[in-house]
């Protein structure tokens, strides 16, 4: 789960790292009012889980609060990037001596954490990477030991003398921001040395472990902040990993290697065979899971036909089955729903199908018959 | 011999009397399997079916003779019995649950490390041996016993590839399901070198998926240290891009993590790799011939 800066902001401050003084507005008015109380020399940041707001307009730096209350207007009509923006960020302008980067991510290669600061910032780190890999200094974090004081001197070793104390002492922070909230990324670009000699952070870019969230009910709860396409919300609330795409074949699988190797399956399979979604229902699948997700898939207009690719471990392919016939009770399909069961009691999944008898269900024997069948009745054909 | 498991395995299931826990204990045992233990605190003195159930791993261990630990609980407990098992001195431990924080995993890993314990998963389907152990949740009758080792970030793809190679007569040594999640046990590398040792395996398949850079390893490792053929398969080649984990990830990574790009990565390396599940099995098949 990605946080807006301000919510990553307020982690921050809970460790003690120097910020801006800054206030969150959702109307252009709480705009104007927020940059009259810190001076009128403001930035105003729209809050959003994409990057590039720098270069796409999505921060303005002004010098009034009239000034603050257009740009806040103009933000939030305008939205970003094609995201509704709710809410902005409004900070007080600071003396910048010199701009900073640090990060601390999940390296899945390592199985660990890797620290990165480089004493180039406020600008495309992979362009710092690829142009100037000296100015970037790495150190993996042991996960049981934490980020060591000898790491924090030595990841900021090479910026200049005044600056280093307090780096140090930010990427220390930042880990323990990262060790409180279960975090896979904790990425601050920049951070700045002011001409009065304080480090402070001037973005937040936060990541929370959704895996983590049982744990910090307070961070669950934000969930709730960002927006989310409606059929997006159902699923989720049904426990189903589901992503809509543009396509005409509307896709259930279990296990996201199978569900991606059915997507894979059923673009090879014609030329208009293209997915309407991703939808993995994960290990042990109920009737109830099934019935939801049928109802997901089919809430979509643009779905033509449906493949159920289903292949049982932990999932039983007799609820699977059940639970297709649950749906079909309970929304009445114009399309059809080529099933494919395999493993787990498959044999008696596929006697249940074939009782009931149902005329909008396909029967298909392999995974690849039945891609080559959904994308076939997609575009209207037999096969 | 096969790798990691087989008829010798003396498996202890942690969380046996929970739904799932039952389930799986009790059809691999009736794969065959020596399930001779389960654990669940505070149920000690019960029995499942006639597989006694102890409060601690220690006890499973010093009544039973248990060396191997399949781990059902629940996300928030998992880490727990992870380190529960390896200080019992139990030598494989397989988790096939999902869910558990990265953080957690991390700790754990840096933990086992020091320990003899080795760890498959977690988030995982666990690892068969056909015809001689099942330690997971691989459905048995789509496995055959043969002389292809397998080896695979995902569940239930796993299963497509293994029926595929059934159904054409082609069987298996070992199966590892090394599970999907960011920071785990057993990996490409590890369950390469152990075919790559294994008399009884005389071809790998791999099955990867896009994200993360353990493919590109593996195609690295391949070119330097693997004899034996091996055949790729890579999910994902219409996926959208997925999130990165922000700049820092893609650092990390030095790669798009692209299915094109694994399957680039492992085409390097001499490894042949299907477009489909059956495609796979039929490289196998000629590799073989």
């Amino acid at each position: 789960m990605d946080l807006y800066e301000h919510q990553g902001k307020d982690l921050f401050e809970r460790r003690g790292i120097p910020l801006p003084e800054r206030a969150v507005a959702t109307t252009p008015q709480e705009a104007a009012a927020a940059a009259e109380r810190l001076g009128g020399d403001v930035a105003v940041k729209v809050q959003v889980q994409t990057g590039g707001r720098g270069k796409g307009g999505g921060v303005a730096l002004v010098h009034s609060p009239d000034e603050a209350e257009r740009e806040a207007s103009r933000m939030l009509e305008e939205g970003f990037k094609g995201a509704p923006v709710t809410r902005v960020l409004v900070e007080r302008l600071v003396d910048i001596e010199a701009q900073y980067y640090a990060a601390i991510s999940l390296d899945r290669s390592a199985g660990t954490y890797l620290a990165l600061v480089s004493n180039e910032g406020g600008v495309e780190i992979e362009e710092v990477a690829r142009t100037k890999p000296d100015a970037i200094r790495r150190s993996h974090v042991d996960a049981v030991r934490g980020l060591r004081p000898y790491q924090a001197r030595r990841l900021t070793g090479h910026l200049p003398t005044q600056a280093r104390d307090g780096a140090a002492d930010l990427i220390s922070k930042a880990y323990a921001v990262l060790a409180d909230a279960d975090a896979t990324l904790v990425e601050i670009n920049p951070f700045v040395l002011l001409r009065d000699g304080t480090v402070m952070a001037l973005d937040a870019k936060v990541t929370i472990d959704d895996n983590a969230l049982f744990r910090h009910p307070d961070l669950a709860e934000l969930a709730d902040t960002f927006p989310i396409d409606p059929i997006e919300k159902r699923a989720r609330a049904a426990g189903l990993q589901y992503l809509k795409l543009d396509g005409e074949v509307g896709i259930i699988g279990n296990g996201a290697g199978l569900v991606m190797a059915t997507l894979d399956l059923v673009k090879q399979a014609g030329e208009r065979g293209e997915a309407a979604n991703f939808l993995d229902v994960g290990g042990g699948a109920s009737a109830e899971v099934m019935a939801t997700s049928l109802e997901v898939i089919l809430s979509d207009p643009n779905v033509k036909s449906v493949l159920v690719n289903i292949f049982g471990g932990i999932t039983r392919c007799d609820l699977v089955a059940l639970g297709i016939l649950e749906a079909l009770e309970r929304v009445t399909p114009q399309v059809p729903i080529v099933v494919r069961l395999d493993g787990t009691n498959a044999e008696e999944g596929r006697r249940i199908l074939a009782e009931a008898n149902h005329p909008r269900i396909v029967p298909a024997e392999t995974m690849l018959d039945a891609a080559e069948l959904a994308a076939a009745l997609a575009r209207g054909g037999t096969g | 011999m096969a790798i990691l498991v087989d008829e010798g395995s003396k498996v202890v299931v942690a969380g046996i009397t929970g739904s799932e826990g039952t389930f799986h204990a009790l059809r691999d045992r009736a794969y065959g399997t020596q399930v001779v233990a389960g654990v669940t605190p505070g149920k000690g003195g019960q029995d499942v079916e006639g597989i006694p159930v102890f409060d601690t791993v220690a006890d499973a261990v010093e009544r039973t003779g248990a060396d191997t630990s399949l781990i059902f609980v629940p996300a928030p407990f998992a880490p727990e019995a992870i380190y529960e098992a390896a200080d019992a001195g139990i030598g494989l431990i397989v988790c096939i649950t999902e869910g558990i924080p990265a953080r957690d995993m991390s700790q754990v890993t840096a933990y086992l490390r020091g320990t003899g314990a080795s760890l498959v998963g977690p988030n995982c389907p666990g690892v068969i041996s056909p015809g001689r152990s099942n330690v997971g949740i691989i459905p048995g009758e789509i496995c055959a016993p043969g002389r292809v080792g397998l080896v695979s970030r995902s569940g239930t793809l796993t299963y497509q590839i293994v029926h595929e190679l059934t159904q054409r007569g082609i069987g298996q040594s070992t199966c590892v399901g090394m599970g999907g999640d960011p920071v785990h046990g057993i990996g490409f590398l590890e369950a390469l070198e152990r075919f790559e040792a294994d008399p009884e395996t005389d071809l790998v398949v791999m099955i990867g998926e896009i994200g993360g850079d353990d493919e590109e390893r593996a195609a690295a490792f391949i070119a330097e240290h693997v004899s034996k053929p091996v055949v790729g398969y890579i999910a994902g080649f219409t996926a959208p891009p997925g999130k990165r984990m922000g700049h820092a990830g893609a650092i990390i990574t030095g790669s798009a993590g692209t299915a094109q790009a694994k399957a680039e990565a492992l085409e390097a390396a001499a490894t042949r790799v299907g477009r489909t599940p059956s495609e796979v099995a039929e490289l196998v098949r000629d590799a073989l011939s």
